[in-house]
């Protein structure tokens, strides 16, 4: 049956539309876009007062699937995704066996091809077993659908294995995803290195950690000409030598995430392990100047980091507790909530950043709503408020600092190929 | 007068109201350490564990000594011997020493706020007696106890603290503490020993020792943990001594009628002489006594406010 979506406000800024049209999707592909489409023999979706987007792209968060399926597997994770109006998500390769060759790389694509609510795109590890030490096959974990590779979670502590791996990436044209931590430097601290770390009597992580590591990898990208992709950017100085580098030609991308633009060390306070993540949270200039890098560009992406992590392992001393929080089903309201509608940002930059720009880096054919292409949808009314609450999260696990904040623009639907999956708030 | 929380935690959450009303209290518990009969009748019938993850001899034995002075039921576990071994939570350990009836856990533990987690998951009242590097309270009670004894007040005096002041609770606890009650905080200490940002709680930090002495009413030497020198975080114990420690020579700096004091162990010359440390002015000794008392004062004050309360 032929679906319709009625009078929403369609914004598409690869097509370079922003007005509110009728979507008409069939055999799950988007078939006409006009002012007034016949509902004959369609079903219908009444998205009057409500945004039309190109269904939401991840690029980075953690499945857990194979391995860690306590805390999440592919099913339970994509559902949590489709929740957030997430059609495409890009899983870290950091599972158990580590997605460092083609049979675990086979293994998600099919395992979500059978369970999955949303398309789910492997990402490959960068080196064996993530240990850093040799390359991984780059060329058979792209040959298998690999998507980019990275060592997430770990940084690439050889420079000389870094250039290696960009320039044998590029002859496959695969993204190089980098988590910058000098882990020399970090010394096994807990939360950002500040105020906060010193009267919690905490190992402190400095800013100098992310930003060493950055300085790195964007002197390795200029010295092979090969682009490289920044993850999870949380410092103000990381954003200003990205957009120095930039600004000098080199070919560096980076993300964000919505906890970065949202929260600062504070969160920590009371030791609150739902608040430990790493890169940590840092001040509150960090803060304004990961928003001032979203909204002048330097900054391509707000990507969830997703990482969800059983109650037991929370539930614990800070220094013990695992690092991360699940970010699919706050993610779009937290954009919304501090950047859409304070008018820091537009919703068309808001659909580049978490649906064109990570579609584009993981080369693949989303984050458009022009004719032709599968039919991923996201639909959200941003003046809808709502308050979070962690027990009705669609992931298995529940670690969020978010719990209790009031927020807008909860994902009204999710369409994926045409399929709705979520419907007025409610997995389909 | 009660104390508001069930559980001692730290200093940075006691008010000056409250820190006045444990060291008045732990003033009339003195005469019982100092009498031929030690034993009261305020904690009979209570029930108190201590609970030590890492070692301690003074803490744990002043702790012991006051329970049984007042005539409470008492044991100890440390994590050597416990379930702990076996992979127990500190949740699990935690909800099993509430449930036999135990109404104060001492607990003493390497990571910086475990006796918050502990205190949000039991009934009984939680002392922290020592966690990470975030605070020792009892031992900064201890040592405003011994200051307002000697010099009658803690309002106005300067006090100079001197030493590895990142990995120190006893320096955290003291410069909350001493902050609330009118005290002026100085800190001295290799700049790779001073954490972050440390300044915003009111203490001045000095990069030479010299300067934090001007003046000062009361010194407290930190002990310098030498297994820290692994971390190169200063060269060598000798170039510390020269630089940090504190001999007679230096004292001049201070006040005349300056008060000397050490957490104990001291390492005799490195971050004291030996001439300094048993000086007429050195309440080292003194301190010992001291800390009896308050912990005294903090058990009473604790199982008299009751453990009514439920976890959440």
């Amino acid at each position: 049956m032929k679906l319709l979506i009625k009078s929403g406000r369609l914004i598409d800024p690869k097509a370079g539309i922003d007005g509110v049209y009728d979507l008409l999707i069939d055999e799950g592909r988007i078939v006409e876009i006009e002012g007034d489409i016949s509902d004959d023999g369609c079903e219908v979706i009444d998205a009057a007062g409500k945004y039309v987007l190109p269904g939401l792209v991840d690029a980075h968060c953690h499945l857990r699937d194979p391995g860690f399926e306590y805390k999440e597997d592919i099913e339970s994770g994509t559902k949590s995704a489709a929740m957030g109006g997430f059609t495409s998500i890009a899983c870290m390769p950091n599972t158990n066996p580590v997605a460092d060759n083609e049979a675990v790389i086979k293994y998600i694509i099919q395992k979500a091809e059978q369970e999955g609510y949303v398309n789910v795109y492997p990402i490959g590890a960068i080196s064996k077993g993530q240990r850093g030490e040799e390359l991984a096959e780059i060329g058979e974990l792209k040959f298998a659908g690999a998507v980019a590779i990275s060592d997430d979670g770990n940084p690439v502590v050889s420079s000389s294995l870094m250039k290696k791996a960009l320039q044998y990436a590029s002859m496959f044209d695969i993204a190089v995803i980098s988590h910058c931590e000098d882990l020399d430097l970090a010394e096994n601290g807990v939360m950002n290195e500040g105020y906060m770390s010193t009267i919690m009597g905490l190992k402190g992580i400095p800013a100098a950690a992310e930003e060493a590591m950055v300085a790195r990898e964007l002197i390795l990208s200029e010295y092979t000409g090969v682009p490289i992709h920044i993850a999870h950017v949380s410092t103000a100085l990381s954003v200003e030598m990205i957009r120095d580098a930039k600004k000098r030609g080199v070919k560096v991308t980076c993300e964000t995430c919505p906890h970065y633009l949202s929260l600062t060390e504070d969160a920590c306070e009371g030791y609150n392990t739902n608040a430990k993540i790493n890169p940590p949270l840092r001040t509150q200039e960090d803060v304004k100047a990961i928003i001032e890098g979203i909204a002048d560009d330097t900054i391509d992406i707000i990507a969830t980091d997703h990482a969800p992590h059983h109650a037991d392992e929370k539930n614990v001393e800070f220094s013990l507790a695992a690092n991360g929080i699940v970010g699919f089903e706050t993610a779009l309201p937290l954009v919304i909530t501090k950047l859409v509608r304070p008018g820091i940002i537009s919703m068309t930059k808001l659909v580049e950043k978490m649906s064109l720009n990570p579609a584009r880096l993981l080369s693949i054919s989303k984050g458009t709503l022009q004719i032709g292409t599968a039919a991923d949808v996201t639909i959200v009314n941003i003046d809808e408020k709502y308050r979070v609450d962690v027990n009705k999260f669609q992931s298995k696990s529940k670690n969020s600092p978010f719990g209790g904040m009031e927020l807008y623009g909860a994902p009204w639907a999710t369409i994926v190929a045409g399929n709705l999956v979520v419907s007025d708030h409610i997995l389909l | 007068m009660n104390l508001k929380s069930k559980d001692l935690l730290g200093l940075k959450d006691l008010s000056p109201e409250e820190i006045k009303y444990i060291l008045d209290t732990a003033a009339t518990m003195k005469y019982v350490i100092v009498s031929n009969n030690k034993k009261t009748p305020h904690l009979q019938g209570k029930s108190i564990v201590t609970l030590f993850y890492e070692n301690s001899t003074r803490t744990r034995l002043s702790f012991e000594l006051a329970s049984k002075y007042m005539g409470a039921s008492s044991a100890n576990i440390s994590a050597s011997v416990s379930s702990v071994q076996k992979g127990e939570s500190l949740i699990d350990t935690g909800r099993t020493i509430n449930r036999m009836g135990t109404d104060i856990i001492i607990m003493r533990h390497p990571q910086s706020g475990a006796p918050h987690l502990m205190a949000k998951n039991v009934t009984a009242s939680v002392i922290n007696a020592g966690d990470g590097m975030n605070e020792h309270p009892t031992q900064a009670l201890l040592d405003m106890f011994t200051i307002r004894e000697k010099k009658g007040t803690l309002e106005g005096l300067k006090v100079a603290i001197l030493g590895d002041i990142y990995h120190s609770r006893v320096a955290r606890s003291n410069i909350w503490g001493l902050i609330k009650m009118g005290a002026q905080v100085s800190l001295a200490g290799p700049a790779t020993m001073l954490p972050p940002d440390i300044e915003r709680t009111g203490a001045k930090v000095f990069s030479t020792i010299q300067e934090a002495l001007i003046d000062a009413d009361v010194i407290i030497s930190l002990r310098l943990q030498l297994e820290r020198q692994k971390k190169a975080l200063f060269p060598t114990v000798r170039e510390y001594s020269r630089f940090f420690g504190l001999d007679e020579k230096r004292l001049q700096l201070a006040k005349k009628d300056v008060l000397i004091m050490h957490p104990g162990p001291i390492n005799r010359g490195i971050e004291l002489t030996s001439g300094v440390a048993d000086m007429e002015s050195s309440a080292i000794d003194e301190q010992v006594t001291n800390g009896v008392a308050v912990r005294m004062a903090l058990l009473y004050l604790l199982t008299r406010r009751g453990t009514n309360e439920t976890a959440n």
